[in-house]
């Protein structure tokens, strides 16, 4: 009795060291000891539990242990700064799995010991019990498989588009339905075959489910899916954590569903778009025929510049703003940015980064591939803050971003991302747009930004763009 | 009585998890999520206690330690990612910490 109420003392302290992390997280200058704090009171949390009296065998827990540390640190140390929207998909998918697994298992401790002896050991009952199983594989399962077609998507081993069939909606409801009703079943019926049968009706239904509910996000809007995913691997571990009565599971994994939560509204605000619009459409599909049928608000052509052009402009601003999307990640652009900036620097401008919420394929996407090129922080402009400045700025870089520059949404009723906040790049006295070629962005939508009189375009990778107007700059202090 | 408790401690949880992640600047979303994926490795817990039973079904010992390994990668994994991402950002000025690993200009 008396180790049952250690490992609890232990539980407590692990959870009031993930509240704090998770607090510190949310600041600056304590962040990375916040991660810290956070992971002493996993391995706290860790320990206790290997000393808890249901573990009897420890050979497949250390054989566990060990093969997952090596998976762990082998990816964390390879992963691209680049790649970290995949490497959060993929861990968090893993998560879900993991939660999936554990609510199997328990299933099959059930059906091994009965639940006389079952209950007897971890509180509940059998209705109750079966119905937290049942959750845990359900929503364990469409996290996994969520989080997996998100990884695939964002590692572009898919195609970004979102994938629409006729009715996907309509399977979508019977699939949810199907499965609360596998859950009911699962719960209710007396029979174990039966149960048996229903288990299984979930456990396919969620991996399903997972699959169906992504495939019509666009990569646009991957930040919303992330962070949705993220919460939902927290409320996996949470349903675990009542299907074996543990505190520390249902705290923490708590602590994620809803935290994500809140961070899947603030980038959904930022997209000025409801939860169900970004699940349920698949944004940029039946865009093009609307744009087209409208007629553009802003008629104009598409101005080419050339990077001695560019350097010209940018040698005599004084103001510049970048603006980041994902286009800086495709081409590994962040470094070279930061040059530019220096240079710009140097000459006696000031450069600040504007960023938008959603920029790239994750929350905060911009700011960790600012962050890896060495670009302070203080640089960083959020788009609230940088608007108001727009008009006093000389030259606006927009590198690689698109729907969040394009004015479309402030002013065309008819275009698909109206009323979504963006960064007002075209009030810049002259914006010059990095972009790889003369295609739609990624949603499809054509861009009034490239259009409009003060938008010049500056074609070609933006890696290899910036750097010729560097170029420029270097000979221009040989001279 | 204690899937009561649990209910309360869950509520109580959620109310904490809004507060404590409301007002955090956009910045830092990324290692946010990062940081808190790995705090939903806590499933760790739940597949230890799988992975450790005494009962002689290699199903439940293979669910079992499938279960560890995966969370502990999402553990592991999550909190060394998120430490590297938190080790770039830094004042003006400041410069170590170096981009290990990261690609080089």
């Amino acid at each position: 009795m008396s180790r049952e109420i250690a490992i609890n003392l232990a539980y407590i302290v692990a959870a009031i060291l993930f509240i704090f992390g998770l607090k510190m997280l949310g600041r600056q200058a304590s962040a990375r000891r916040g991660n810290l704090i956070s992971a002493i009171g996993m391995l706290l949390a860790l320990v206790a539990t290997l000393l808890d009296h249901h573990v009897v065998n420890y050979t497949w827990i250390t054989v566990g242990l060990v093969v997952g540390t090596a998976i762990g640190v082998f990816c964390a140390r390879v992963v691209k700064m680049t790649s970290m929207p995949e490497m959060v998909a993929l861990l968090n998918g893993f998560g879900g799995l993991a939660s999936l697994l554990v609510g199997w298992a328990e299933y099959g401790k059930i059906r091994a010991y009965g639940w006389e002896r079952y209950l007897a050991e971890f509180a509940g009952n059998p209705v109750f019990t079966s119905v937290v199983i049942a959750l845990t594989v359900l929503i364990g399962g469409i996290t996994f498989t969520g989080s997996m077609y998100a990884f695939a998507k964002l590692a572009e081993w898919l195609s970004g588009k979102p994938r629409l069939f006729r009715g996907q909606q309509l399977v979508n409801f019977a699939l949810c339905g199907l499965g609360l009703a596998g859950s009911l079943v699962f719960a209710l019926s007396g029979d174990p075959a039966l149960a048996q049968l229903a288990f299984f009706v979930v456990l396919a239904v969620s991996l399903i489910l997972g699959w169906t509910l992504v495939m019509p996000i666009g990569g646009g809007d991957m930040p919303v899916v992330i962070s949705l995913l993220n919460s939902l691997s927290g409320l996996a571990a949470c349903a675990a954590g009542f299907v074996i009565a543990n505190n520390v599971l249902v705290v923490a994994g708590c602590l994620v569903g809803t935290s994500g939560v809140i961070l899947t509204v603030i980038m959904c605000k930022a997209m000025n778009r409801s939860l169900v619009s970004v699940l349920s459409s698949g944004f940029g599909s039946g865009v093009v025929a609307a744009s087209a049928a409208s007629g553009d608000v802003v008629q104009g052509e598409l101005k080419p510049l050339s990077p001695e052009d560019a350097f010209a402009v940018l040698e005599a601003a004084r103001q510049v703003v970048v603006i980041p999307g994902y286009g800086m990640a495709v081409s590994q652009a962040q470094h070279v940015v930061r040059e530019l900036a220096e240079r710009l620097e140097e000459n006696g401008a000031e450069v600040r980064f504007a960023i938008h919420p959603v920029a790239g394929r994750m929350p905060g996407h911009m700011n960790v591939l600012l962050a890896e090129a060495n670009v302070p922080y203080e640089q960083l402009v959020e788009m609230d803050a940088i608007n108001p400045m727009m008009p006093t700025m000389d030259v606006a870089i927009v590198i690689g971003a698109n729907d969040v520059v394009n004015p479309a949404a402030a002013r065309d009723k008819s275009s698909p991302i109206y009323g979504m906040p963006i960064i007002r790049a075209h009030e810049a006295r002259t914006v010059i747009c990095l972009k790889r070629g003369k295609g739609a962005g990624f949603s499809g939508i054509e861009n009034q930004l490239f259009l409009m009189p003060n938008s010049r375009m500056l074609y070609g990778d933006a890696k290899a763009s910036l750097q010729a107007v560097i170029a420029e700059f270097k000979s221009l202090n040989a001279a | 009585m204690e899937l009561i408790l649990l209910f309360f401690i869950f509520i109580l949880a959620g109310f904490l998890g809004f507060e404590l992640i409301a007002k955090v600047p956009s910045q830092l979303h990324t290692p946010l999520m990062s940081g808190s994926n790995a705090i939903s490795g806590i499933t760790i817990v739940g597949a230890i206690i799988a992975a450790g039973t005494d009962d002689k079904s290699w199903v439940t010992t293979v669910l079992g330690t499938s279960a560890v390994i995966l969370a502990m990668v999402n553990v592991v994994g999550g909190y060394l990612v998120t430490d590297r991402m938190l080790g770039m950002f830094r004042k003006k000025g400041e410069s170590t910490g170096a981009t290990k690993g990261g690609p080089t200009p």
